[in-house]
């Protein structure tokens, strides 16, 4: 993959862009991998949060992975594989600001930044890991806010533009000029690498929050139905989400959007019966669902309500783990769910929620309170959103208007981008489909 | 401004226009993807085609006619049809092209047209 100051190939660093070294240098390439997953995001907050050039930081990082894989092998696995690629990145970020020469202001911060750096980083001491002012960096406020997952997952996690211009369905060029672009905004702006004051920091932390939720979300048309083959940057996403709640123990939603990302992980499995057809949540295998996953999310949001500070993503939690209770208990109890939307709506009044509690409502109060719910919608933010077309469709036939419920399905197929999506709604708008 | 959709379908695909258990899905996704596009007011235009192998490929060389059966290019998948879309940058025409049937069997390119 070719790296360069387009910044397509900023995860020269991440593990599988790592070129093999040939078979004798394997155990030099496994140690690098290892480097790489556990502490990429580390090294590259630690340098960026001194130089506020997170691109910089990446590149002299890139080419100290590249020069461990090449060393390595001949000089074997260093003790400390942390500090060997700190120093190389240092020394890289040295040379970096000498070429630059000229533009004398950056060069010069830059090099200071480098002589505090290593006169900070003793290595008998543990070097701080600055990872969290990262994350709150990458969903600034001055942050365009379709920049801030990608960017997260690339000063983070060290992903590469490709891969997660894939994920957000943009071309692969355009991703990677979006990513330079707000690197040089948070150098030349100067964002500064801090914890927001305890005033400002629910309002900067549900930015972060939302980011990591994007990022599990990403290419999903629906998280809760999406293809469990297409796994998108699920895995990564709650990676960070463990992260954070690790950086940020105290703050309640971290364990809430934690515990909302395993319960819905939790299902991957049942979302697809053996032929590979849909399968829509109330009528998933429970059998199907991982139980360590679901205890594991129970525990923490469990945990997270003893705080007493109730939190969108606390909400979002409890209403998996509503739903989660059917494993349980046989049935789903909609009322409770129906009244947890309620809730959510009040304190994020998102499309998704509110075409989610539509379908609560029409558990409990039927079909037509549900269409009532729908209709109060504006029609412009759901003329594409297929889950509003597809609980319309649902709803209209169990009403028994055959015809606007044909059409609906129809709007449902159109906008839908998973085929077996398709195919379900097909089944359910024909005259044999079963009615869920 | 305008984009084209160029969709291009494997050989299944084609098949599945005139497979008795296969057309119903094929057209009605077609249908409503078509449907979706008019209704979202983003519908410019567009063609399904018949199949490559009643393509005939034409070039002028030296003043000669090369008149050749089949498509421009042999490959495993072939232009299967095009939309042609107007809506206000990439980023949506991308989303459109990610709801297209063919999409998810084939492969569908997106490009800006030329301003006219």
């Amino acid at each position: 993959m070719p790296r360069g100051s387009d910044g397509s190939g900023r995860g020269a660093a991440q593990p599988a862009d790592v070129s093999p070294a040939g078979d004798d240098g394997s155990d030099a390439r496994v140690a690098a991998e290892l480097a790489a997953r556990t502490s990429y995001g580390r090294l590259v907050a630690y340098l960026a949060a001194r130089s506020r050039d997170v691109a910089a930081a990446e590149d002299a990082l890139g080419d100290a992975f590249a020069a461990a894989l090449k060393t390595w092998p001949r000089i074997g696995v260093p003790d400390k594989p942390e500090a060997w690629l700190l120093t190389v990145a240092r020394r890289h970020l040295v040379d970096a600001a000498r070429h630059a020469g000229v533009k004398a202001a950056g060069a010069a911060t830059l090099r200071t930044a480098v002589l505090e750096a290593q006169q900070e980083a003793s290595w008998e001491t543990v070097f701080p890991d600055e990872r969290l002012k990262l994350l709150f960096v990458c969903a600034h406020p001055a942050i365009d806010e379709a920049a801030r997952t990608p960017l997260m997952l690339q000063a983070v996690l060290g992903l590469d533009a490709a891969r997660i211009a894939s994920a957000f369905l943009v071309a692969p060029a355009a991703m990677g000029q979006r990513l330079v672009r707000v690197k040089a905004r948070i150098r030349d702006a100067g964002i500064r690498f801090e914890i927001p004051a305890r005033g400002e920091l629910p309002r900067r932390l549900q930015a972060v929050l939302d980011a990591v939720y994007a990022a599990y979300g990403s290419g999903w048309e629906d998280v809760a139905g999406a293809d469990p083959r297409q796994k998108g940057l699920a895995e990564e996403a709650i990676w960070l989400g463990r992260l954070l709640t690790r950086l940020l123990p105290e703050e309640p939603e971290t364990h809430g959007l934690l515990a909302l990302m395993l319960h819905c992980e939790a299902r991957r499995g049942a979302r697809r019966d053996a032929t590979g057809r849909y399968v829509p949540l109330t009528r998933q295998d429970v059998a199907l669902w991982s139980r360590p996953m679901i205890g594991e999310a129970e525990r923490i949001l469990a945990a997270a309500s003893h705080a007493g500070k109730p939190g969108r993503f606390q909400l979002e939690a409890a209403i998996q783990s509503a739903h989660a209770e059917r494993a349980v208990t046989g049935r789903t109890d909609w009322e409770a769910i129906a009244l947890l939307y309620e809730g959510l709506i009040r304190m994020a009044p998102t499309i998704g929620a509110r075409v989610a509690y539509a379908a609560a409502l029409a558990e409990v109060r039927g079909p037509d309170g549900g269409l009532a719910a729908l209709d109060a919608l504006p029609s412009d933010a759901v003329s594409t959103y297929q889950p509003y077309w597809a609980l319309r469709a649902h709803l209209l036939k169990r009403l028994g208007r055959a015809t606007d419920a044909r059409e609906a399905y129809a709007r449902a197929i159109g906008v839908s981008e998973d085929m077996a999506v398709r195919d379900f709604l097909a089944r359910q708008g024909s005259a044999e489909g079963e009615d869920t | 401004m305008k984009y084209t959709i160029l969709i291009y379908e494997a050989g299944a695909d084609f098949s599945a226009r005139t497979d008795e258990r296969r057309k119903d899905a094929y057209w009605g996704a077609y249908r409503a993807y078509t449907k979706a596009l008019t209704d979202a007011g983003v519908m410019v235009g567009g063609a399904g085609l018949q199949p490559a192998h009643l393509a005939t490929t034409i070039r002028q060389r030296d003043g000669k006619r090369e008149v050749q059966d089949g498509p421009y290019a042999e490959a495993k998948e072939q232009l299967g049809g095009y939309y042609v879309i107007e809506v206000p940058d990439l980023d949506a025409a991308l989303d459109w092209a990610a709801r297209c049937p063919g999409a998810a069997t084939g492969a569908v390119e997106v490009r800006p047209n030329l301003p006219m």
